[in-house]
Formats: C-alpha cells, structure tokens, sequence
C-alpha cells in the first residue's frame, strides 16, 4: 500500500515572539485520511504551530500548502474557508444557545420568511450531522446542559458541517472518562475513512499507539522526526521528545513517615462530602485516586477553607483548628495546588515575581511596603531551582508554556514554605519531561519533611507516587490502601463500585 | 529595534508620553499663547481635579472595577466640609471631615461590593444616585459660599512659585505609585484585578482589600472636593456632574485595561495631562466647546484602538 497524498504540507515555519523563538523552521506533512499525532513536551511549539495553521497566529517565515497548492491562511476565516478546523481545549461554543444553533452559528439556513432564520430545517441538518457521528445528542439541547463530552462532539459536528478537510484536534481526552474516549476514538476512526485528515495534540502517551497512524515529533520550537506508529515505540517517542532517555517514569524514593500534620476526622459538606476521615504524615506521600465528580477536588477545597464545611474535625499539627479561609490554611502552613492553574493558580497579567511571592506577600513587607529585592533574590532562586525556562523576572505568567506555569505555582507554595501541600492533578496536560521533574519535585519535598496529599486521575501516577492510597466514591472513601497492596484494579474496583459502598 | 528594558516594560506609558509631548509641540506651533508659564500652570490647574479622581479610580479599575460614583460623592464632601467652615470648625477639621465622607462613601460602595457581592457597577450607580441627593438634601439644593482667607489659600497660594493644587496633585501621584509600586496595598490591587479567584486560593485578603481600594477612591474624589471648593469659594450640590467619565477616560487613554490587572498611576497623569491640554489648547484656538467634546470622544476612542491594535500585532 502506498501512501495517501499530503493534504498539508508546512514548510519552514518560524515565528518570534519578543525574547522567544516559538518556531525554528517547523515542517509537517499530514496526508489524507490519517490521524497525525502531533507530540512535544509543553513550550516545543506545537500550540503556535497549530494557530498558525488556524490563521489565528501569522508567521515570520515557511510556506503552507494545502492539496498541494500555496495559501496563505492570514485569518481565521480564511483557514475555515480552506477546510482548516480546530477544537481547542477550551470549547468555542455559545453556552446558552441550543446544540443545533452552535453547529450552523453563523451560517443559518434561511427560512421561508426572508430575514428569519429556518428553524426547523436548523434542527434536521443538525440531526443528520449527529447521527452521522452516532452520537444521542438533542438538537434542541441547550450547551450549557451537556457534558464535557457531549460538548466536544458538537465541536466535532460544528466542524464536519463546515466540511473541514483538516481537523486539529488539541487534547481532546483530558476531560473525558475511559468511555467516553472510546466513544471519541471511534469517531476520529469514523472520520478518518471519509478521508478527513487529523491532527491530534496529546499529552497521554498510551493514547498514541491506539489511534495514531504517524507521529512528528517537535521539542524546542523545532522539528525532530516523523515516524509510522506501527514502527516506533514508546521509549524512542520519549527520547525523541525530551532529547534525553528517560530511564526511571517514577522516581519513587521510600521515606519514613514522621509525626502526624494534618488529620480530617468525620469531615462533611452537605450533598458532597460524606464523612471523609484521613490523616497525613511528615514525609508522606497519600495518593487521592477516583473518577471526576467523586468529590476529590471538593474535599482539597474543604480542608483548604475555600468552601464551607457543615461538620467535621481538622486538626493541623497536633492543634484542633477551624479553617474559614484560604488565608487562614495558609497561615497554618497548607498550600494548595489547584486543578485549573490558569483560572485558580495564576494571574495571568502579573509576572513570574509577582506570582511566585503572592501568597507570601506578608512575609515580605514590613508595614505594608514590600522588600522587592528580597522578592526578587527569592524568586530567582526558585525558577532556577525548578528549572522555570524564561527569559526574566519579568516575563508575564502568561507568555509561559503549561509546564512553567505549572512550575511557577509550585514556586509561590515553596515561596511561602508550606509543609502540608495538596496537589490537585499536579501534571494534568504537562508534557513527560516535566512530568518526571514534578515526581522529582514531590519526592524532594516529602524526603524534605512535607505531608502531601497527591489528587491524580493517572492511575499509574498514583500508583507509582504513594504510599498510601485513598480511594474516593460518591463524596466518601470508598478504600483506603498501602503501596505495595494496591494495583490498578482494585483501586478502579473501589472508585467505580455500587453507590454508597 | 531594541529598546532598552524598562522602556520595552513600559512601553504603553512611554507611548502615552510620547503622545502629550507631541501635543504640546503641535499645540506650541500653532498659538504662542500655549506654551507660557502662566498658561502652563493654568493648564495644571484645571487637570487637578480630574487627575485626582482619576488617581483613585486607576486602583478601582485596575483592581477589575468601577466606581461610577465619585463626581456625586465630591459634590457631597464638598457640601459637608463647606457647612463645617460655615460652623467656625478649623479648616484641617473640616478638610477631614469632607474627606471622611468622602471615604464613608467609598466605604459603602466597598462594602456592597465585597460582602454584598454586588456587581460594582450597580452598587456606585446607587451610591452615585444616594451621594447626589445626600448634597441637595444637606444645602437645600442652594450652594454654600464665602469661606476664610486660610482655607482659600488651599487654592491661590504658591509654594516656590507652584500653587498649591498642582503640587497637592504632585504629592498625591507621588504616593500613588509609591504605593501602586512597592506595597503590598498595591500588589494586591493588582492580583485582585488580574484573577480574584487565584488570589483568594493564595490567601490574599480579597474583600478586605477591595473594601479598601473604593475607600481611597472616595477619599481621593473628596480631596478633589476640598481644591475645588477652595478654588470657587463656593460648594455646589450639583458639583462634579459627569466627572465619574472625565477620570474614566483618564485613566483609559493613560493605558489602564477596563479588564483589571493593568495599568499604572503615572500612564493615568499623563492621560488627565492630555485631556487638559487639549481642552486649554482648543480653547486658544478658539475651537467651539462643541467640537472640543467631540474631539475627546475621538481621544478616547483612539486610545483604546491603538492598545488593541498594538496588543494584536504582538500575536
């Protein structure tokens, strides 16, 4: 069998932001009818190689051509019009119109009467795009109703109406369950016979070897290799992308555990926590594993004091206390590494300084002036410490890729010297290198004497970090296991198992 | 082109600069008259007030609000602290006692807005109506005039040949950005403005400090009160009437992003700077006070438009 034609073929590309190259001469060539996994560690480049592609970013320098012909793809519109589609992480879609109105937003059908819009023939064409996709959605479904899933798949439905000859597809599983993957890939499979080519941006490796057809590979801006899936493997994929051999994935160093930080006693938030009881230990490693929505999350926001608990003991170091606020949690030594990082982490606006200092402000100033070189020496040792790549200081959170920002979190927690550390999805869309450099991180600090309380959907994550396991289900925990007992089946046995355990 | 480090980092501010000094040239050019002493400080003068309001809106919008209750709460100081010059109260007394209801104001709004969870537009669109009536009601609608010498120094005294407003207006802008800058006041202003949520979950006292940001700005328009006051001997109920929008577009054409999270205390000067000159240099040029308006719509609007140009070519 001899290969499709190129559909795409990007050549030369570069892009300079100030102080950064993004891109260094990037070439892709994705054929029809294949799913081209487009890999790189967070910051190789691949988010700006992808607008640019979208005509959401111009380029300095390179040649896109599509069917073999130049374009130049300066807009967004002008990409769409070439059959350039992307579903980015973060949905475009207008949530409080129905599913049908997102699909054809700004293309619908004209009705009888001139002026209005053809509502009913809005809702069949909708219908058809959905079956055709084999999905039960509603047409007539508001957005703001639907699932994560759901959600994506009118992206997908939005995109096949538009005729897209090429869809990006930019981590499309981070926020899916094992089904709803499996409902996705068969998708993209479906797709992919009707001679759609697809570029899939993904951090989960296993994922790869499932649906991939080719893989190029990107680090630092440039382009490192192409290869046929079938004819790679996991460790050389690895290699490629970090430049490096990654010989040990989990860095798992053994320490014994010291007194007691933190214990939760019969912990309670109506209609979400259900009785929650747990201790952490000085050099302690507690994995927190179940599915979304088990009320992970929810339980680091309680014993942080950022949502209201209706009954409950904490007790930090030995001493009963209330937690009202964050503010509160912090003085007592908790730090908190939250899900989202750019909505709960980070401000954005403000520089690398700024956020590293922010939650330890207090310590820095003396009667409300802050010591700013004080901030600046402690910032500087922190980035180099974590490895942050950045130009400066100064460089606003923002212009960070999803590692550094991530890094730039952990900073402001290390800044403040907290010893009771909650990490909710600590590597959620980073990239293996700094994957591994977290791990390195959490275990430097437990082996430092920090209790950390480790949320991850990853199960191997959490099988390979923890020394203990907790198990949540419904707002309780469902089991509770020591390292070397747990395996991936029982700890899928109790998230998954009949409500209320 | 490479700039240095600290143009490249403000550079919005060195832009806004760069428009007044141009301004001020084209301005010079075209009537002898502009580019005086007397007409400088006259040019100065009348930036007062609005550079003072604006200073204390630049933290409210910075800190991702608005306040669009200053002009009314300036009329009410004005009107509080003229009664208690009439009353024989010293004037330092009565100075406090029109800032403090500046600040009371200013204190309501916080309040609202932080632990009432009112959107800040809604909560200073009440206080701009409630502070407004607050002045009628206290002066029966009629101004209050004629104050002593010492308090009127506050307008037509010289210190080494400044006025006083200018360089009250000097001192504030000075504290201001010391403290926008190097306090943990500002830092704060800024972190709220640019994600209220990370900064909670960061242990930033949010509503305390939100509380504050409109105490200021209350504080600062009632200082603008106390120079305007002085300047007309006379305090008007109806004083400050659409001053709220004079200090937004300050603050605006200054560089501070309606967003949060942006901006500075020294972009918003030169903004009241610019608006100042510009009225100052229509009117020597005799330009008819209808096109004047029309003019800083056109200021505003191209302020704004040239930041989001500018914010698009860096994509």
């Amino acid at each position: 069998m001899h290969p499709a034609p190129a559909i795409l073929q990007m050549k030369g590309i570069a892009k300079r932001y100030p102080g950064v190259v993004a891109l260094d001469g990037v070439d892709l060539e994705v054929r029809r009818g294949e799913v081209h996994i487009l890999l790189g560690e967070n910051g190789a480049g691949k988010s700006t190689l992808m607008k640019i592609l979208a005509g959401a970013v111009r380029r300095d320098a390179g040649t896109i051509a599509l069917d073999g012909r130049e374009c130049d793809l300066a807009t967004p519109r002008a990409a769409q019009a070439a059959g350039v589609s992307i579903i980015y992480q973060e949905f475009n879609l207008v949530p409080h119109l129905t599913v049908a109105e997102n699909i054809f937003l700004g293309r619908e059908p004209r009705g009888p009467v001139p002026g209005l819009i053809g509502t009913a023939r809005l809702r069949a064409d909708a219908a058809r795009l959905l079956r055709e996709l084999e999905v039960a959605i509603d047409p007539g479904a508001v957005v703001a109703d639907l699932g994560v899933a759901e959600q994506q798949m009118v992206e997908v439905a939005k995109a096949l109406s538009v005729e897209a000859k090429i869809l990006v597809l930019d981590e499309p599983t981070s926020a899916l369950s094992d089904k709803e993957i499996a409902q996705l890939f068969k998708v993209i499979r479906a797709l992919r016979a009707r001679g759609v080519a697809l570029i899939y941006i993904s951090h989960r490796m296993e994922e790869l070897f499932q649906i991939g057809d080719r893989v190029t590979v990107m680090r630092d801006g440039r382009y490192i290799a192409t290869r046929e899936i079938p004819q790679t493997t996991l460790p050389e994929l690895v290699s490629l992308m970090v430049g490096r051999d990654l010989t040990e994935h989990f860095p798992k160093k053994p320490v014994a555990p010291g007194e007691e930080l933190l214990r939760v006693e019969h912990l309670s938030r109506a209609g979400v926590l259900h009785d929650i009881s747990l201790t952490l230990r000085r050099g302690e490693v507690v994995g927190l594993a179940g599915l979304m929505g088990s009320g992970r999350t929810e339980l680091a926001r309680a014993i942080f004091g950022a949502d209201p608990v209706t009954a409950g003991r904490v007790t930090v170091k030995g001493r009963e206390v209330k937690v009202g606020s964050p503010r509160q949690a912090i003085g007592l030594g908790l730090g908190l590494l939250t899900e989202d990082r750019k909505r709960q982490g980070l401000v954005l606006c403000l520089d690398i300084r700024a956020n590293t200092c922010l939650a330890s402000v207090d310590r820095f100033s003396a009667a409300g002036v802050v010591d700013g070189r004080r901030e600046t020496a402690v910032a500087q040792k922190l980035t180099a410490d974590l490895r942050v790549k950045t130009p400066g200081l100064h460089q606003r959170v923002v212009n960070l890729s999803g590692g550094n920002q991530q890094k730039v979190v952990l900073a402001k927690w290390l800044c403040c010297e907290a010893d009771i550390l909650i990490f909710d999805e600590p590597t959620r869309g980073i990239d293996v290198g700094s994957k591994v450099e977290i791990y390195q991180l959490i275990n430097r600090l437990a082996a430092e004497g920090k209790a950390i309380l480790m949320i991850s959907s990853e199960l191997p994550e959490i099988l390979g970090m923890s020394d203990r396991i907790l198990v949540m289900n419904c707002g309780r925990i469902a089991g509770e296991f020591t390292a070397a007992e747990a395996t991936q089946e029982k700890i899928l046995h109790c998230a998954l198992g009949a409500h209320a355990a | 082109m490479k700039l240095p480090p600290v143009i490249a980092r403000h550079a919005r501010q060195f832009g806004t600069f760069a428009v007044f000094v141009v301004l001020c040239a084209v301005i010079s050019v075209l009537t002898p008259h502009f580019f005086t002493v007397t007409n400088l400080l006259n040019v100065a003068q009348q930036t007062v007030i609005n550079a003072l309001i604006a200073v204390g809106l630049t933290y409210v919008i910075i800190s991702g609000g608005i306040d669009l209750s200053v002009g009314s709460i300036l009329a009410f100081a004005g009107v509080v602290m003229a009664h208690a010059l009439r009353l024989g109260w010293p004037v330092p007394l009565a100075i406090l006692a029109g800032v403090g209801v500046g600040a009371g104001c200013g204190l309501v709004n916080g309040l609202l807005i932080s632990y009432g969870r009112l959107p800040p537009f809604i909560a200073t669109l009440g206080m701009m109506s409630v502070a407004r009536g607050g002045a009628l009601l206290a002066t029966d609608g009629r101004p209050v005039s004629g104050f002593g010498e010492s308090f009127r120094w506050l307008a037509t005294g010289e210190i080494a040949g400044v006025p006083v407003p200018v360089l009250v207006m000097v001192l504030v802008y000075a504290a201001a950005h010391l403290v926008l800058q190097r306090t943990k006041f500002g830092r704060y202003t800024y972190a709220i403005g640019g994600n209220e949520e990370a900064s909670l979950l960061s242990g930033v006292p949010v509503r305390l400090y939100k509380t504050g940001i409109y105490v200021v700005g209350g504080g600062l328009a009632a200082l603008g009160a106390v120079l305007l006051t002085a300047r007309l001997n006379s305090a008007q109920p109806i004083a400050g009437i659409n001053y709220e929008l004079d200090a937004i577009a300050a603050t605006v054409i200054g560089g501070t992003s309606l967003m949060g999270g942006q901006g500075s205390v020294i972009g918003t000067l030169i903004g009241a700077l610019i608006m100042g000159v510009l009225r100052n240099g229509l009117n020597l040029l005799g330009v008819s006070s209808f096109i004047q308006q029309v003019v800083i719509g056109v200021v505003i609007i191209a302020a704004v438009l040239l930041d989001t140009f500018f914010k698009q070519s860096k994509r």
